[in-house]
């Protein structure tokens, strides 16, 4: 059962191990994830990133231990994930339309269509026009700032934004960063991104991930971000 | 993971309905029934059946053509293109069940398939009716079940591949190979291989009847050919071993056990395997 009291504790990882065929791509980590921290995941390419937040969201088989809100995402998988806000790196080509699909995620959700509607307003896009489109006739940016109103219209305990601002005008990346900023304090973000100079207001932890280990691990205080 | 079950699948139904694959498909069997009413085979005479039942066993011997690679190449990239487009990523990111998700997806395509062909033999029942031919229920009854059992069938079979499969290239040959082997199994094929080799005739029919295409055929034939004489020798076999009745009832649920049965593999297979 998940744990309904409160923890700080959000996501805990203990000896996780992802392997494709022989590749190891998560080797024997262990980490937590706390309530309230903004994480930056950075790595190069083929670092494990993408896997990690994938066991997290409970699509892959693995070794070790993930728990994640007190259970396990795989089992408990419908339930966890009402809690979780995902942004994927590259967006899905779902054939419905955008009004079908702020129907299926109020449906989903139980949120109102307007907050969905008034996030992605705040984002530059008026999508009243675009309501008959199917999303994946949208432009990347159109897309990308859709898939972040329903991961932040949610409002959920985890944030979980893999390149969330790839596709991103300056304009809406500033936007986005602001709303991030404001977002739940209570809530865990984990941001995978290359970009770290653009994140590094936002970031109270910095995490590196290389060949499927953490290499750094420090809590960026506010001194560290003065300098 | 009903809600979530439910959600979807309607939404995989509506984007369904807006493709040209659809309204294709329905075209097919709807102008298939027309001509069929149009060219007077309501008039020609099989083995003493005229009029709609005629039409009906026309219409279902056309149907078992088409449908099964049909149902096969369209159902078997659900899981498999989801996954290669990274649209299961996103999808299974929301409060959805792994069950809830691919038993949407076996849902509806099972609605979306069987829906059309039910229609037009439905319209042939009541434009029969409408035009004074006497409309025989029971074998319309009869034949919906028959494509309940058909497109069940076939769904779930294809739903386990494309569980199972790493690619839709790969996913669409094996459905290929599947119907293949299936069609080469036919009656007709087994009574030359019987002929050639010097079988065991028990051994040849066993075969036959294990192969959901050879049931549908057959059982297709048993309504308008009670003594199967079209069938030959087999026909002896058949009706000695097992009755009319009980082999008419074998016909709907024999392929509804393969289809449910290989469903329920392909989604234990998904549920425990890595998703993407």
């Amino acid at each position: 059962m998940m744990i309904e009291k409160e923890e700080t504790t959000l996501i805990s990882v203990k000896g996780l191990t992802k392997s494709f065929k022989k590749q190891l791509v998560i080797d024997n980590l262990t980490a937590s994830f706390n309530k309230g921290e903004r994480i930056s995941l950075s790595g190069s390419n083929g670092a494990g990133k993408t896997t990690l937040i994938r066991c997290i969201l409970g699509q892959y088989t693995h070794g070790g231990s993930l728990s994640v809100l007190g259970g396990d995402p795989r089992i408990q998988h419908e339930v966890i994930m009402k809690e979780i806000g995902f942004v994927p790196q590259i967006p899905p080509p779902l054939k419905m339309t955008i009004k079908e699909m702020l129907n299926f995620f109020s449906q989903l959700t139980g949120n109102s269509q307007s907050v969905f509607i008034d996030l992605v307003s705040s984002l530059g896009l008026d999508i009243m026009g675009h309501l008959n489109k199917p999303f994946f006739k949208l432009s990347g940016g159109m897309k990308q700032k859709l898939l972040i109103a329903f991961a932040l219209g949610r409002n959920p305990k985890i944030l979980l934004l893999d390149e969330p601002s790839a596709n991103l005008d300056p304009e809406a990346r500033k936007v986005f960063f602001d709303k991030l900023d404001n977002f739940n304090k209570n809530s865990l973000m984990i941001l995978s991104s290359h970009r770290i100079s653009e994140i590094s207001k936002l970031i109270t932890r910095e995490v590196e991930m290389d060949l499927g280990k953490i290499v750094t691990d420090k809590i960026i205080t506010q001194n560290n971000k003065a300098l | 993971m009903k809600k979530g079950m439910i959600s979807l699948a309607s939404l995989e139904l509506r984007q369904s309905f807006r493709s040209v694959a659809f309204w294709a498909y329905s075209l097919l069997f709807g102008s298939f029934v027309a001509l069929m009413f149009a060219f007077g085979i309501t008039e020609s005479q099989i083995i003493g059946f005229v009029g709609l039942s005629r039409l009906m066993v026309t219409f279902m011997q056309v149907t078992m053509v088409i449908l099964p690679i049909y149902i096969l190449i369209s159902t078997v990239r659900a899981v498999v293109g989801d996954r290669e487009s990274n649209v299961m990523e996103y999808i299974l990111s929301l409060p959805i069940s792994f069950s809830g998700y691919y038993w949407a997806k076996f849902w509806a395509k099972f609605v979306e398939i069987f829906i059309p062909v039910f229609l037009a033999l439905l319209g042939a029942a009541i434009w029969g009716a409408i035009s004074n031919i006497d409309v025989p229920w029971d074998l319309f009854a009869y034949y919906s079940g028959l494509l309940v059992a058909m497109v069940v069938c076939f769904v779930g079979i294809a739903m386990y591949i494309s569980a199972l499969a790493k690619s839709q290239t790969m996913a669409i040959s094996t459905v290929f190979i599947l119907w293949l082997v299936l069609v080469a199994f036919l009656d007709l094929i087994l009574m030359g291989l019987m002929l050639k080799t010097k079988m065991d005739p028990h051994a040849v029919i066993f075969i036959g009847m294990v192969n959901p295409l050879q049931v549908f055929r057959t059982a297709t034939l048993a309504l308008f050919d009670p003594k199967l004489t079209v069938m030959g020798p087999a026909s002896y076999y058949i009706l000695d071993t097992v009755s009319r009745a009980v082999f008419v009832i074998f016909a709907i649920l024999y392929p509804i056990i393969i289809g449910f049965g290989a469903a329920l593999l392909g989604g234990r297979y998904f549920k425990r395997n890595d998703i993407i």
